[in-house]
Parts: C-alpha cells; structure tokens; sequence
C-alpha cells in the first residue's frame, strides 16, 4: 500500500509499503477512505517530537471501511464504516473504565519511555512518536487499528459524508474538551489562543456550552475571518495589539473567564520572551515555546480557568507560578477523551448544530501529501485544513 | 574454611528468625525471580564462585526479615547484591491472581523472561530463564513462606547458576481498584567482586525487566492481550 512516511524534519514520502495485518486479537484492519493532517502532525514534520523513527507512518485522523478483524473483535464486522479516534484505549483498565480514555494504562507497548518522561505513560497514540507508542497511523491506504471495539465509531453508511464526520476521530472531539475544560457558565467571555482547527472548534464548542461571547487571537487574516464569519468571535491579531490589554478592553477591565490554548509549543510571539523562547527551543535547551500559554495565564481573570488542548511534549521556562497561585486561576488539559465525546458530537452533526467541514480548505490524493504538509505549514494558499483521499 | 562459616553464621540468624512472628511478618518476600535473573546471564560456573555460598543464607534471611542483608555484613561486602523492588496494580481480585501465580508454571506465559517453570513437588520447582546472547539461566526454587492469597516466598537452593530469593505479595488495592502486586527480589551476582562490578553496570536493568514483566502481566489479565507493533509496515 501507500503510506506517508515520516523521515526527519522538513521530510516526509508517499512509499510503497507492506499491507498492515492483524498482529493482536482485538485488531482490525480499516481501508481508509478519507485521513487529515492534524496540526500536531507539524510538531513531527517541524521535528520537535522526540524517538520519532525513519520510516515511520503518520497520520492519527483517518475514517475508513473495515475489511478484516481479528478473532476477539465483537462488534466490529467486515464492511463497517468507521471514524477512528487518535488515542489508542484498552477498554478495561481503571482509566478506561472511568472514561479517562487518553490515560489507558495498556495500550503503549513503550510505555517504559514515556514513564521515563512523565513518570507515568498516557495511552498510545496512531502515528505520534514511539514514546506514544510506535503505531504506525492513518495516512496510508489500509492501517491497523488495535482494541478495534473500544475505539472506533461506527457510521450509518448513508447520510453523512467523509467531510462530515472526519473531524470525529479528533479535532472537533479535542475542540469541544477544551471548551468543557474550561468551566464555561453562562455569561462568559471565553478567550481562545490560536484559531486553526482545533481553535476553531473550541469557538463553536464555547458557544454550545454557554458562553456569551467568545475572542480569537492569531495573526492569520484568513483564520481570524473565519472565526468572525463561522465561528461568531470576536478577533486580535497579535502582531497589530498588545493582547492582554486589548483582552482587558474588550472584557470590561475584567479579563476573559476562562482562557484556551489551542496554539501549543510552537507558538509565535513578538514579545522578548518570545524571541528567547525561540532561541532556546533552537538551542535545544528548552523543547517547548509557551507564549501562548503565558500570555493566557497573564489575561485571565482572578479565579477563572485556562484550558490547554495544545500540545506540548517536555518543557518550558518562566512559568508564570505567581499567576496561577495568586489568581487562583485553574489550570486543566490533557489529550481528549475521545469516546466520551465522539457519538454525542455525532448526534450534533445529524441534527445540523455544527457542519464541521467549514474548516476544510484543501482536498488532495495521498500522493500529494508532502505537498500538503508543507502548504499546511506555510499556511500557503490560506490552508486551514488538508483532507487527504487514498 | 571461610566461605561456610560464613554460611553458616547467615544461615544460623535465618532459622532465628524463622522461629519469629512469620506469619505476619508480610517483609517476608522472596524470590520471584523470573526477569531480574537474566541480564547478569553468567553462570558461576563460569566465573570464579567465590562467595556464594555465604550469599545464599543471607538472601534468605532477607526473604524472611525484609531487611537487605548484606548490609548487616558479617564481612560481607554489601555492595554485592542486586535488589529489586517492584509494585503493580492490576484490575483483578486478589484471589484470581494469588492462584495464577501459585501456579508457577503458569508464570513462562506471562513473563517474557522466563523461558520454563517445572514445577516438581508442593514446595518445589525447577526454573529456566532466557540470558543474554543465547544464554540460560537455570535454578531449583523451593518456597519457604506462603500465605493464601497473601504471599509466595522462596529462594533458590542447591546448585543454582545464581543465588536468588524473593517473594511477592497481593493486596487488596483502596477503592476497589484491584490487587496490588508487590515484588521483592534480592540475588547474587555470580563472579564475587568481578561479578559484581558487572552486575552494577545493569543495575537498573533487573528492576526495569521485573517492571516490564509486571505490566505484561496487567496487560494480558486486563486487556486480553500484549500490545504490539511487532510486524507492521514501515518505510524504508
């Protein structure tokens, strides 16, 4: 088949590689009829991700048809469609079994390098570093799918189209845990740090959980017109204005309720500490850049919540400790957990509340992927988000 | 003769306390020694045995005080010992997994280092485990504390390629989330002080190898299954 291959920075290939088989009784086998790229997938191709390996295959937002499964799976049968969520669950576990899904206990075979990092490993991940796993990911034309009656959803094969439901295997479930996160009541501003995709969804996801109104900061003319035009936000570009001051004048001199990072570790900034952030992830002394999440803690309100769905992988410099302590502000994250989320979320889409493909900008063949990663990251031709076809 | 007065001195304190509180004394562990074994993968015939047999009275009375024993010296150079210490949670009563592990045999299944478990009467058993470049490891076992859903102690006996001892003991975990398993293994690098020395060059290795049998241990009662990407494809 044909996979997207990862092979350091800046380098990813379309090979031809060996069909996926089932390795494990639960697994099964999707022959993937629609796969994205995530904007977490720029951490790997960007190369801040550590044990990456030549040749692995990326890819964890794939939708697809299962065409085999192994002799434990249930529920799951030949022929079904199924959205496949990003984190890899074993169903059993004491995370699992408390819906703690992205916590599973038993499903990363190198959990001992994650423990190493972390003190604990989370759950494996599709194509996200053998730290999380190792498993190779969805970008392909077929992909094995472990715990294959824990984790996928399964479609009605009418109705819906691939555009439709795709974004259930990760950034509207992530978009909408990080609205939740955030402790939104009713009356809020809700603040939210990058609007790409996930940024996106949190908007929407802000204003289904109450919120009065929502502020997007990015610096991107086309992504903020989008969170205008679709999301109904608000919007600063932080290359015009200072954001905390302009946060305090749009809210009153309050501060927004609740703050969202959808931004992660590669955020841009424009402030001193930025530029040393920079200097420093180069340098390789510090892995992530947190300016987003600083900037987040500093706007928000005494008392209130910041939310962090942006991925960040080691660790940053000059948190800002005093903040959080003498705000009292909360602090919540962690990668979604996806099953919590992925049938109610559907449930949203059949009744019209949201039309997820707004944010889809680019279709391309497989083949073309490494074209679509770097348009992705040069944000060239104002992609938002690139859907891939096998 | 050094070597057995020394034994016998290690082994005289180990029958004092055997004649202590051992029924609750829950230190008593002992040897488990399934993975910790194999990556010192030398066998004392190989190399010179000095020491040995004063180390496998002391292991023993460690088995049964849960004090590491060469530090109570006896001129024995503490430094020698590999000692681990290991817990895991498993969602599983504590009864399921007490009678899986008292099945020794059972253990090769779930434990990647070990390659054979026979076991030849109610207290014995005969144990092969997998060593480093192609090597084994092989040693007779005999249990010398057990208490019912609470604690399997041995330590190895006779003519063993290494002098082991350890035990493991289940408990139920608070909130009802299980069993916690909790091993404690203690061995003797083959060689004296060259083995020693080549033994601490892996000196976290044991400890991980007992930590990564564990969690396939919880993987395979908990999940049905191993995870794995043994086999898939890959560029290049």
């Amino acid at each position: 088949m044909k996979a997207l291959c990862w092979y350091g920075k800046n380098d990813v290939r379309v090979e031809t590689v060996p069909d996926p088989q089932i390795i494990n009784p639960h697994d099964a086998i999707v022959k993937i009829t629609s796969t994205a790229i995530c904007g977490s997938d720029l951490h790997l191709y960007n190369g801040y991700i550590p044990t990456m390996q030549k040749g692995d295959i990326l890819g964890h937002e794939f939708m697809g048809e299962v065409v085999e499964v192994g002799k434990e799976v249930k529920k799951l049968k030949v022929g079904d469609r199924v959205v496949v969520p990003f984190t890899i669950s074993c169903g059993q576990c004491f995370f699992c079994q408390r819906e703690l899904w992205s916590l599973c206990d038993n499903s990363n075979p190198n959990a001992w390098m994650a423990e190493k990092l972390y003190g604990y490993s989370p759950s494996a991940l599709f194509g996200f570093s053998h730290m999380l796993g190792g498993y190779a990911g969805g970008q392909a034309e077929y992909a094995r799918v472990p715990f294959a009656d824990v984790g996928p959803l399964k479609l009605d094969n009418g109705g819906l189209t691939d555009d439709q439901v795709l974004f259930l295997s990760d950034i509207f479930p992530t978009g909408y845990m990080a609205a939740e996160n955030a402790n939104i009541e009713p009356g809020d501003t809700v603040a939210v740090w990058g609007a790409g995709p996930v940024g996106q969804f949190a908007i929407k996801s802000a204003y289904m959980l109450g919120a009065e109104q929502v502020i997007a900061i990015d610096r991107f003319p086309e992504r903020l017109r989008l969170a205008e035009t679709e999301g109904k936000a608000r919007t600063i570009n932080y290359e015009d204005t200072d954001v905390v001051e302009e946060l305090k004048s749009l809210t009153g001199g309050r501060g927004p309720d609740s703050c969202i990072d959808a931004v992660g570790m590669e955020a841009h900034g424009t402030s001193p500490v930025a530029m040393l952030d920079k200097a420093k992830q180069m340098a390789k002394i510090e892995t992530d850049r947190p300016n987003a999440l600083r900037e987040a803690i500093q706007a928000c309100r005494k008392g209130g919540t910041v939310s962090v769905p942006g991925v960040y992988g080691g660790f940053i410099d000059s948190m800002p400790m005093g903040a959080i302590v003498n705000k009292a502000l909360t602090l919540k994250s962690g990668q979604t957990h996806m099953q919590r989320y992925m049938r109610p979320l559907l449930e949203r889409i059949q009744n019209g509340d949201i039309e997820p493909s707004f944010i889809i900008t680019h279709h391309m063949k497989l083949e073309d992927a490494p074209n679509g990663y770097s348009m992705f990251r040069d944000k060239e031709d104002e992609c938002v988000k690139v859907v891939l076809k096998p | 003769m050094t070597e057995t007065s020394a034994r016998e001195r290690q082994m005289t304190r180990y029958n004092q306390h055997q004649d202590g509180d051992t029924a609750s004394n829950e230190r008593l562990l002992y040897a488990l020694g399934g993975g910790a074994l194999v990556l010192v993968g030398l066998s004392r015939r190989s190399l010179p045995g000095m020491g040995l047999a004063a180390v496998g009275g002391s292991v023993a009375y460690h088995a049964l005080t849960g004090h590491w024993p060469m530090q109570q010296s006896n001129g024995i150079d503490a430094d020698y010992s590999i000692r681990v210490n290991r817990a895991v949670t498993i969602n599983k009563p504590v009864e399921e997994l007490y009678r899986l592990w008292r099945d020794f045999e059972n253990l090769p299944r779930l434990m990647s280092h070990l390659e054979s478990v026979t076991v030849q009467d109610g207290k014995r058993s005969h144990w092969v485990a997998s060593a480093p470049l192609g090597k084994t490891v092989e040693w007779d076992a005999e249990i010398i504390n057990e208490e019912e859903n609470r604690l399997i102690a041995w330590r190895s006996i006779g003519d063993a390629d290494v002098e082991s001892a350890g035990s493991v003991r289940f408990e139920k975990a608070p909130g009802d989330r299980g069993t916690e398993v909790h091993v404690k293994m203690e061995y003797m690098p083959p060689g004296g002080v060259a083995g020693a020395m080549f033994a601490k060059l892996f000196q976290e290795e044991p400890s991980q190898q007992v930590h990564a049998d564990l969690q396939r241990l919880k993987q395979t009662l908990e999940a049905g299954e191993v995870p794995s990407t043994e086999g898939q494809p890959r560029g290049g």
